[in-house]
């Protein structure tokens, strides 16, 4: 098998007292979406904010193309990308110029270039010039997106991209994602706690209780594995602190 | 250190202030104030002390200094709270971007505002009263850069305690910087301070500087021992406040507030 991309081994995070993410390990493979599921207060954003290091663990390992993140985090961060509804982009300043900024920040070659690709892709041409505090939340998500591609990423962190966004435009931002990922095989981190998304989405999941998993595999085999009809069932039955 | 990617934040301010016409007004509006204020106030002294003839000059020369200091700090924390306003701190942080970077890129940002604002005081200052900083001569410009450190230092110090704890440390963001100018001796020699001041006072680069500056005024004769003695300080403190930064930041990382941070 190919080297992981993210390897993760016992991974815990206190908040004071409180355990926020148990001795989670797993491992994500070149070109796998694995999504993270999981109810609020799960621990999911806390995953992937160690995983950009942008929250210190404090303890366990997470290596990222084999490297130690705490040693090697400018190094890695420069092939990888972040994108969460919760975060937006400079709010004055226009999509193309926003972009620019990020392009600029990862060094991309050719960013002119690199920009028109993103703005044809996510089909935000017709409001290049257009300011972002002017954009509704789903053109935000879009633009989000396309930050984080602009670094041409071998890895992607999406912390639930498509939270703020009617079905639609969600629907069709997964659309897009995939075929980013088949087209230039990209790995990503997908959060979300919308079952169905997720079934759809990840080729693999983890199911995530208060910080801990407590189930992970293919979407089908999880949901069989709690003998339940689909995602949605099994949330709900874990979520009510039920017995699997 | 990249270059380019202080070059990215560099960008990101200059776009929001060519594209945000209350924000450019900013940089001019409380120079432009202040000075109005001050010089008239000044003027109507001297109207009726005339044996006071530096005055004009001491209290504009004063106000001109200490402006830059409050700009050049308010250069730092302003900008830094322009990204947490926008929420795009987590976008930034999420790059490769080291926490030195950061910094430079926050003093470049305010270097440019100053500036502008320097430039455009003393250009007022020379119309509307006749008092042309720069004959107290171009031996001016190093103070100006000393205090300018200075600001930054106190600047970086600032936006670590909004890291630290948040929003409802953002009037520090206004008011720190005040809270040295007693200290300063900017209106008033140091040796009109309370001793216990006085020792305070001699740690305080910008007390130097505005010594310096009345030494000027009053024997034209250039105060060396000051200008070392300032700059010297203003290392120690800009190298304690990046440090200071650098510890927040770990701290602020360890407690998971990076995320937290404008909520
Ligand atoms: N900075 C923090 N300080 C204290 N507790 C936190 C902090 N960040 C998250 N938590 C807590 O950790 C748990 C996991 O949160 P989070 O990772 O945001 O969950 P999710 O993204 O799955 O909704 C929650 O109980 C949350 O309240
Ligand atoms: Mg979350």
């Amino acid at each position: 098998m190919a080297d992981p991309i993210v390897e993760v081994t016992r991974l815990t995070k206190f908040f004071k007292t409180l355990k926020a993410v148990d001795e989670v390990s797993f491992r994500l493979e070149p070109g796998e979406i694995l999504g993270f599921l999981g109810p609020n207060g799960a621990g999911k954003t806390t995953i992937i904010h160690m995983l950009l290091g942008l929250t210190t663990p404090t303890s366990g390992s997470i290596k990222v193309f084999g490297l130690d993140l705490e040693k090697h985090r400018s190094e890695i961060l420069q092939q990888a990308n972040f994108s969460s509804t919760y975060v937006s982009m400079p709010y004055s300043l226009t999509v193309k110029e926003s972009l620019e900024v990020f392009a600029w920040l990862y060094d991309v070659r050719r960013k002119e270039e690199k920009i028109s690709e993103l703005l044809r892709i996510f089909e935000m041409e017709g409001i290049r010039n257009k300011e972002v505090r002017h954009l509704s939340s789903g053109l935000i998500t879009r633009l989000n997106l396309a930050k984080a591609l602009i670094n041409s990423p071998k890895v992607l962190f999406l912390d639930e991209p498509t939270a703020s966004l009617d079905p639609d435009i969600a629907d069709k931002t997964r659309t897009l994602l995939r075929r980013i990922k088949k087209e230039r095989g990209i790995s990503i981190i997908y959060t979300s706690h919308n079952m169905k998304e997720m079934e759809e989405i990840s080729d693999r999941i983890i199911f995530l209780h208060k910080g801990r998993i407590i189930a992970s595999g293919k979407p089908a085999d999880v949901v069989q594995s709690f003998r339940r009809q689909n995602l949605e069932e099994v949330f709900l039955q874990l979520a009510r602190g039920e017995k699997a | 250190m990249s270059l380019h990617r202080i070059i990215a934040l560099f960008m990101r301010h200059i776009y929001l202030y060519r594209r945000s016409l209350p924000r450019l007004m900013e940089i001019f509006y409380w120079p432009f104030l202040d000075l109005l204020l001050w010089g008239f106030i000044s003027l109507y002294l001297v109207r009726y002390r005339e044996n006071l003839p530096n005055f004009v000059a001491f209290l504009l020369g004063a106000l001109i200094l200490w402006d830059i200091l409050f700009r050049s700090q308010q250069g730092i924390s302003v900008s830094f709270l322009e990204d947490i306003w926008a929420r795009n701190f987590l976008n930034i942080f999420a790059s490769p971007l080291k926490p030195l970077e950061y910094v430079v890129s926050l003093m470049l940002v305010s270097s440019v505002k100053i500036i502008i604002a320097g430039t455009i005081m003393s250009l007022l200052a020379w119309l509307l009263y006749s008092f042309n900083i720069f004959l107290l001569g171009i031996s001016l410009l190093p103070f100006i850069l000393s205090l300018v450190i200075l600001g930054w230092a106190i600047g970086i110090i600032t936006i670590s305690l909004i890291l630290r704890f948040g929003q409802q440390a953002e009037v520090l963001a206004w008011g720190l910087a005040l809270l040295f100018q007693p200290v300063s001796a900017v209106f008033y020699p140091v040796s009109v301070l309370p001793p216990a001041l006085q020792a305070i006072a001699r740690f305080i680069p910008a007390s130097y500087v505005f010594e310096g500056m009345r030494g000027i005024i009053h024997t034209g004769s250039f105060p060396h021992h000051e200008l070392i003695q300032s700059f010297a300080l203003d290392t120690a403190y800009i190298g304690v406040a990046f440090l200071f930064f650098c510890l927040v930041m770990k701290t602020v990382k360890k407690r998971g507030l990076l995320a937290k941070i404008g909520e």
